[in-house]
């Protein structure tokens, strides 16, 4: 929020106060610095960030003050005064006081800094270097020995330090613990020694750690994987959004000769303040891999995959999709416009509702609940801050979501803002937000969450993905929504699964929320589309999918970025028998079953819109023109006419019109509550509970070595009790299995809920479907 | 506006020249002794040096700070001088120099420091030569030879990349990559104080 939205809201007082003969009325509480900012005048800083609090650690920013006739004797720290009535402040402009004390700062932050701009990364966009000329003396009058460090040290293995640059502002120490509230960087030493440093126990692997280097005013702290690659001047910036979860971060992508060097949080205080995860800056390299696709490639008679043209490769394609009953598979990473395309192109071209965007475990009641409570609602970050009592369910806010982690944490710290959340166990960032836990294991959510009490109308339930795979949670927190009047907001991990629903590509919905079963919504489309016979059946979902092309019911399938293993490992030998066309940017498992596999764009290539999980449009532009690839959406309308029945889709910008011009349906279908069921487990059984680490064995942080050196390592978390009955200590290994496959990590022991034993989900050495079978329910766990 | 001409005005030097040429009178030969005034500046000139240069077989000296193709200089021993900064590229107006940087490790050490340059290109069809380049060095990496053949055939060529832009390796230097000078850091290359190459650094022997 701005100070005048606080400001109107709150009633504040509002001060009028005299900068360099300016008048400027701004709300009571606001700092000089700030104050002089709207009136243009700008007042050099180092310490100071508008998001953290206020130190006054670089002395950069001093200015005169006078308050009502009487001076301050000596210039004052305009980062730190809040303006009062009365106030006459003059800067560096109108004052030669507090020139001379801006330069005699900046004389002293320079006397151990070291004269490295040539080697050093921040050079060309580094505030000191700037406010240095603008601000600062012309020749330096210092004769000694600067002080050095041997450099650089790797505070993580993404995050190096040079501490002789270091300017002791705190920026980095200050964020970590307020913003992130991971204190595992600070100020060591004191005086001329005084240094950044990490505690020897506690590496430091924040998931925010990125946004140390870039809010750094000075060269001190820098990212590995960028380190002496450029300068700012070779790149090219275009605004992107993230592709990583459903937080829906403004970004920047960094652009040299067609190939990302780097990607900036943005600023956009509506969604991630300026603030981005690690995953976000840091893994884009898996569009720059070996095994990426650049040409079509068709099975021919012998079995193997041959490279082919475009229009041989379609044509195939188009036969196979003709000859067989065909369904879809979205995954949950396309763009609105890419789902849109895929929507349309199974109701048009293949005739049918047989679509899903959800590449991972479903039921469905989440996908009732979908169309009558998700799509077209809006909740917003700003609902978050207003809260007075949060709810989080199968949702791990850091691990799933971490710029709602960051929201929320912000005003836990500000005001104590009351966290529940309904898991096993108290994960590091449900700690961190001092939430209250529901010990339940995994299958039990909804008995849970019929004991939480105290919501209001200004509470949020928040939903995360993985609610769906405990049968009757969903209604219990549907029920609970209607029964205090609290907001509910669900939040899928990937960007492009509210997009993806609000496209309508999933079988019980048509774009705009049109449910397929109302005859109305179906004229409606079909008069926008210029169509007929639309199907009417609800389609099937995911697992049905798979299912019925183990069965036979289904013969042909189209598949756009998903991995199978992610779903289930069973009827993998459903997709041999099938023909299956594969959009991918990469090679993967489905490529070696495809009968036809069109290369598409990666995120960077290409633009569109993702849809993040308030249901506010995030839109981005092609960062590396000159990639050749294409978007999905392309892809589909080209080969929609080869199958002679056109969705006329052919560019990103005609698909976002024509969606937009849809409108959404407001009529809702209405939700029926499923009765829950419970699991209970004994002996050497345990209920598996696990969710995805924000840094794991994913496919989208491949190629980035420097991330995956802070991925937290795998453990089996199991309570003392079992610990004492399985006679294992702290880190012994123990083998968690069932009849498909078994996982073996180290195990630790924590306040987990009795009957419970957690993994994670998709790390290296723990992926739980692809070996495990199943991602809940009784699993035997003994010592290895 | 009563002072706009339609024809420009002629100079006042255009004028005189006008007046003070000769006007063409006569057809008829001149005379024996001016003849004989013209062809004695012939037969002057036949025993002064001539001024004309046989280039390409003889090659002109240019003057000391003649700014010619660049090069990209090496300590006494051996290692390079760039940093890899960019400095260069930054300043140059004509867009002519493109460098990428890349990290020095223990087994890959090209320079002093901490980092080289990975690529160093110089497009010799955009450079001007205006020398604003060598002024940004700051190890004075970059500087001009007085080698003004850098006419090619093909546009491509014209594309210098840093193994042709590299000093020769003088007597007493090693060729990197090799570690720096026993007990030395990049401090002691800054100020000049490695003079030549120590046996222990020759690891690509």
């Amino acid at each position: 929020m701005s100070t005048q939205e606080i400001a109107a809201e709150t009633q504040v007082e509002m001060i009028t106060v005299m900068i360099d003969g300016f008048e400027v009325t701004v709300p009571k509480g606001t700092l000089v610095i700030r104050a002089a900012e709207k009136l243009g005048i700008q007042i050099p800083r180092f310490c100071d960030h508008p998001l953290l609090d206020p130190v006054g650690a670089c002395r950069q920013c001093l200015v005169e003050i006078e308050i009502n006739g009487r001076k301050f004797p000596k210039p004052q720290a305009s980062c730190t005064i809040p303006v009062e009535p009365g106030m006459i402040v003059n800067t560096q402009l109108t004052s030669p006081v507090a020139d001379k004390a801006q330069q005699g700062i900046m004389e002293l932050l320079l006397i151990n800094h070291p004269l490295d701009c040539p080697v050093c990364d921040k050079g060309g966009e580094c505030p000191l270097q700037n406010q240095a000329m603008s601000n600062g003396r012309e020749e330096s009058r210092f004769e000694g020995y600067k002080r050095t460090f041997e450099k650089p040290i790797n505070i993580s293995s993404q995050v190096l330090l040079d501490r002789e640059r270091c300017i002791l502002c705190a920026r980095c120490t200050r964020f970590s613990e307020q913003i992130a509230g991971d204190p595992f960087i600070t100020l060591n030493e004191r005086g001329a020694l005084q240094q950044v440093g990490i505690y020897e126990k506690d590496p430091f692997e924040s998931y925010f750690s990125g946004n140390t280097v870039q809010i750094c005013p000075v060269g001190a702290l820098t990212g590995a994987s960028y380190r002496f690659r450029a300068r700012p001047f070779d790149l090219v910036s275009t605004p992107s959004a993230c592709e990583h979860c459903a937080s829906g971060c403004d970004m920047r992508t960094d652009v040299r000769r067609g190939k990302t060097l780097r990607r900036l949080a943005g600023d956009d205080a509506q969604v991630n303040e300026e603030w981005n995860c690690d995953k976000g800056r840091w893994a884009f390299k898996y569009v720059t891999q070996k095994d990426r696709i650049t040409t079509p490639l068709v099975r021919g008679e012998d079995g193997e995959l041959h490279e082919a043209s475009w229009p041989e490769a379609l044509h195939a394609a188009a036969t196979g999709l003709e000859a067989n009953r065909a369904a879809v598979l979205v995954g949950g990473r396309a763009t609105l416009e890419d789902a849109y395309g895929y929507s349309k192109f199974a109701r048009i071209a293949l005739r049918t509702n047989d679509i899903d965007f959800r590449a991972r475990l479903t039921s469905d009641e989440e996908r009732n609940f979908l169309a009558s409570h998700v799509v077209g609602t809006n909740v917003h970050y700003k609902d978050l801050d207003r809260a007075d009592h949060v709810v989080l369910l199968g949702f791990e806010a850091e691990e799933e979501s971490p710029i709602v982690f960051l929201r929320l944490y912000k005003q836990v710290r500000k005001r104590a803002m009351k966290v529940t959340a309904v898991a096993p166990f108290a994960s590091r960032g449900n700690k961190k937000l001092n939430a209250e836990l529901i010990a339940t294991a995994a299958g039990n959510e909804a008995s849970a969450i019929g004991k939480i009490s105290g919501l209001t109308s200004k509470s949020v339930i928040l939903i995360g993905e993985r609610l769906s795979e405990s049968t009757g949670a969903i209604s219990a927190a549907v029920a609970l929504s209607q029964s205090s009047g609290a907001k509910l907001a669900w939040i899928p991990r990937r960007a492009g699964e509210r997009g993806a629903l609000e496209a309508g590509a999933i079988g019980n919905l048509l774009p705009g929320g049109r449910p397929v079963t109302e005859t109305a919504a179906r004229v409606d489309l079909q008069a926008a589309w210029g169509v007929e016979g639309l199907p009417s059946s609800v389609g099937r979902d995911t697992e049905a999918i798979l299912k019925d092309l183990h069965d036979g019911n289904i013969e042909a399938l189209l598949i756009g970025g998903v991995d199978p293993l992610d779903i289930s490992a069973h009827h993998h030998d459903g997709l041999k028998k099938a023909f299956v066309v594969s959009l991918e940017i990469r090679h993967s498992a489905i490529t070696e079953i495809a009968n036809v596999v069109l290369p598409v764009a990666a995120v960077v290539e290409k633009s569109g819109t993702f849809v993040n999980w308030e249901g506010r449009p995030r839109s981005f532009e092609t960062a590396i023109e000159e990639s050749l690839t294409r978007s999905d959406v392309r892809i589909l309308s080209m080969l929609a006419d080869e199958m002679g029945t056109p969705i006329n889709l052919p560019t990103v910008t005609a698909a976002r019109e024509e969606f937009n011009s849809l409108g959404n349906w407001e009529a809702r279908s209405s939700f029926t509550p499923v009765s829950p069921t419970s699991v209970s487990a004994s002996g050497n059984q345990a209920l598996l509970s696990s969710w995805r680490l924000l840094l794991d064995a994913g496919s989208l942080q491949d190629g980035e070595n420097n991330l995956a050196g802070t991925v937290h390592p795998s453990v089996a978390v199991i309570s003392e009790n079992r610990a004492n009955s399985l006679g294992v200590k702290n880190g012994d290994l123990i083998t968690v299995s069932t009849s498909h496959g078994s996982i073996t990590l180290p195990c630790e022991i924590n306040a987990i809920e009795e009957n419970s034993v957690w993994i994670p989900r998709n790390s290296v050495d723990s992926k739980v479907i692809a070996t495990l079978g199943v991602a809940s329910g009784p699993v035997s766990v003994v010592k290895a | 506006m009563s002072d706009f001409h339609l024809e420009p005005k002629r100079s006042d030097a255009i004028e005189k020249a006008a007046q003070s040429a000769v006007p063409v009178t006569g057809t008829e030969p001149a005379s024996f002794v001016k003849q004989l005034k013209g062809f004695w500046v012939t037969f002057r000139t036949m025993f002064k040096k001539p001024n004309t240069i046989e280039y390409p077989e003889v090659k002109p000296e240019v003057q000391p700070r003649f700014h010619g193709r660049h090069q990209l200089n090496r300590y006494e021993d051996g290692l390079e001088k760039c940093i890899g900064c960019e400095l260069c590229a930054w300043a140059c107006p004509a867009d002519a120099i493109y460098v990428e940087g890349e990290n020095n490790s223990e087994e890959n050490r090209m320079s002093p420091g901490e980092r080289h340059a990975k690529v160093y290109q110089i497009n010799y069809l955009r450079c001007i030569f205006c020398g604003l380049c060598i002024e940004a060095c700051p190890t004075r990496a970059l500087t001009m030879t007085n080698e003004y053949e850098i006419a090619d055939d093909k546009r491509e060529k014209l594309i210098w990349e840093k193994e042709d832009l590299l000093a020769p390796l003088r007597n007493g230097m090693l060729m990197p990559p090799h570690p720096m000078y026993p007990g030395s850091d990049h401090h002691n290359y800054y100020r000049g104080e490695i003079k030549e190459a120590h046996p222990s650094q020759d690891v690509n022997k």
